[in-house]
């Protein structure tokens, strides 16, 4: 069998105006993937199509876009993984407003980012002075491998499918960077005042979470969102807000749950 | 983004990937997979313990052939229990209660399954399509989550944790009773028996494999490092966590044919074959 074929791919075209799947056959060679495919309908065919990549390797987190319905990064999708007779199917992700063909704004994630209060660095401890064992950073070590991308937060039906959540739902990447925060060995939130487990819930909207685990499944980095991150951060949440015991215990103990 | 190209809404009457400043795609979604299979064969699983459970809750016979009782009806604590030598009756209940005893204490591993963080996953996939798969759209108009009552009770998840150790304990020593005989005379084992085992080997390790449960031991904690033994419990209990879905359906599997095992056995259709 030949390495090299041709596929049949259909891609959106169109802007916030409107647009179509419009169908192309183009040739495929053994180890590309769809980005290169994508690629060589600019050089060929598109030229005028847009599509937003930079680094094609699965780390800048620009190439995001939905492949025969699934949110997935086009430069991490290999051709290998479509039958020859399949049509393959690409869009921008579906969560966010078109700008145009592939590419999406996704200012919504910028927006709930800056909503997400900072890393508080402890008192008493200058630059260069900071010292933690690696036990206790493994934790938000992990979710410091997100690349950013927010497939995640593209296909989270939270927001996906109720555009009227996105005030009030920061979505599992940032609802990731609280836990992160929230576990961090020297974020000092407490003692400025900041109660990263209740504003989780209030400000941030843990609650509309249901754990169904899209965010997770779709996660190019493998990080386990939701059992490392969302979940630990319901149980937390669940410590300031609906266990009376937890309550009695920090009242009479007079130290936070965490410690 | 470059100025003058901020997406500028446009008319739609629906919403969600179909709506507003989207990519103007009308299909709910593209997938070409078998997306369905997994919350149908969700679905028809749970479908099929509800059923069973349900009958053999309200059932009130066949529940003990000595030495094993069904862990449905465990501890038995109402009075119209079956007498069950050294077994797990306790008559807190008394005589006033007359419906099925296996009522009174299901409510606890049924309200641990329920508010468990997989079953969650499963339920609200299989059953109520929210959402059905990943990237495929939802069918319901409006969304809060689990924001309100009843769902904010979801939170409530470790009372129930808390109530299902007991209860595994419980199970525990209905185990260890059944390395007796028909008799009562201990150091016998029957096939009834490794069923047993089998079974509160696996309601033990979903039971410690529980979200709450690793947030317990350990997870709450902020420095690891000043908490070494509950360190060790949280990881345990992390790798036990990765599993838990698998434990979440093979300990209901193995709980539903512990019962019925008793139940061929209490009801005459089957003869324990004893191993020693």
């Amino acid at each position: 069998m030949s390495s090299s074929y041709e596929a049949r791919f259909r891609v959106w075209r169109g802007d916030v105006g409107g647009g179509a799947l419009e169908d192309f056959g183009v040739e495929v060679n053994e180890g590309e993937v769809v980005l290169d495919i994508i690629h060589r309908l600019q050089a060929t065919q598109a030229p005028d199509l847009a599509v937003r990549w930079n680094c094609k390797a699965g780390k800048c987190g620009s190439c995001s876009a939905e492949i025969n319905g699934r949110p997935r990064l086009l430069c991490m999708t290999r051709m290998s993984v479509f039958t020859r007779e399949e049509t393959v199917t690409v869009t921008p992700l579906r969560a966010f407003p078109v700008v145009r063909d592939l590419v999406t704004d996704v200012g919504f994630n910028y927006t709930k980012a800056r909503e997400v209060p900072a890393f508080v660095p402890p008192g008493g401890v200058g630059p260069g002075e900071y010292r933690m064992m690696q036990e206790d950073v493994d934790r938000p070590q992990e979710f410091r491998k997100c690349i950013e991308c927010f497939l995640c937060q593209d296909t989270c039906h939270v927001v996906r499918d109720h555009e009227e959540n996105k005030t009030a739902f920061a979505g599992p990447r940032f609802l990731m960077r609280v836990a992160e925060l929230d576990m961090h060995p020297l974020d000092a939130a407490g003692e400025s005042g900041l109660d990263r487990r209740r504003t989780a819930q209030d400000e941030h909207g843990l609650g509309y979470c249901n754990i169904t685990k899209c965010c997770t499944e779709v996660c190019p980095e493998g990080i386990r969102i939701t059992d490392n991150a969302l979940i630990p951060l319901k149980e937390r949440a669940a410590d300031r807000k609906y266990d009376p015991l937890v309550w009695l215990g920090s009242k009479i103990r007079r130290r936070s749950p965490g410690e | 983004m470059a100025t003058g190209t901020e997406p500028q809404p446009k008319s739609s009457t629906r919403g969600g990937v179909r709506g507003g400043t989207r990519a103007a795609i009308s299909a709910p979604h593209l997938r070409t997979d078998r997306w369905w299979l997994a919350p149908a064969a969700t679905a028809a699983g749970l479908l099929a313990f509800v059923v069973y459970s349900t009958w053999r809750a309200f059932a009130n016979t066949d529940y003990y052939a000595a030495p094993y009782v069904s862990p449905f009806y465990s501890p038995c604590l109402a009075e119209n229990c079956e007498p069950m030598r050294n077994g797990p009756n306790w008559e807190i209940f008394g005589s006033w209660w007359g419906l099925s005893p296996a009522l009174l204490v299901l409510i606890f591993p049924l309200g641990f399954r329920l508010t468990c963080y997989y079953y969650r996953k499963a339920y609200y996939r299989g059953f109520w399509a929210s959402p059905p798969a990943c990237a495929v759209a939802e069918p319901h108009r409006k969304y809060t989550g689990e924001t309100r009552f009843p769902l904010v009770l979801q939170n409530m998840h470790r009372y129930f944790f808390y109530a299902a150790v007991p209860v595994a304990g419980i199970l525990t020593y209905d185990t260890v009773l059944a390395f007796r005989d028909e008799h009562y005379a201990w150091g016998h084992m029957g096939l009834g028996t490794l069923v047993f085992l089998v079974n509160i080997v696996l309601i033990w390790a979903y039971t410690f494999s529980c979200h709450s449960c690793r947030h317990i031991v350990g997870g709450k904690l902020r420095h690891f490092s000043k908490h070494p033994v509950r360190y060790r419990a949280w990881q345990l209990a992390g790798r036990l966590n990765a599993r838990h879905m698998q434990l979440a359906w093979a300990s209901l599997i193995s709980v539903a044919l512990a019962d019925f095992y008793v139940y061929l056995v209490a009801s005459g259709a089957f003869d324990d074959p004893r191993f020693f």
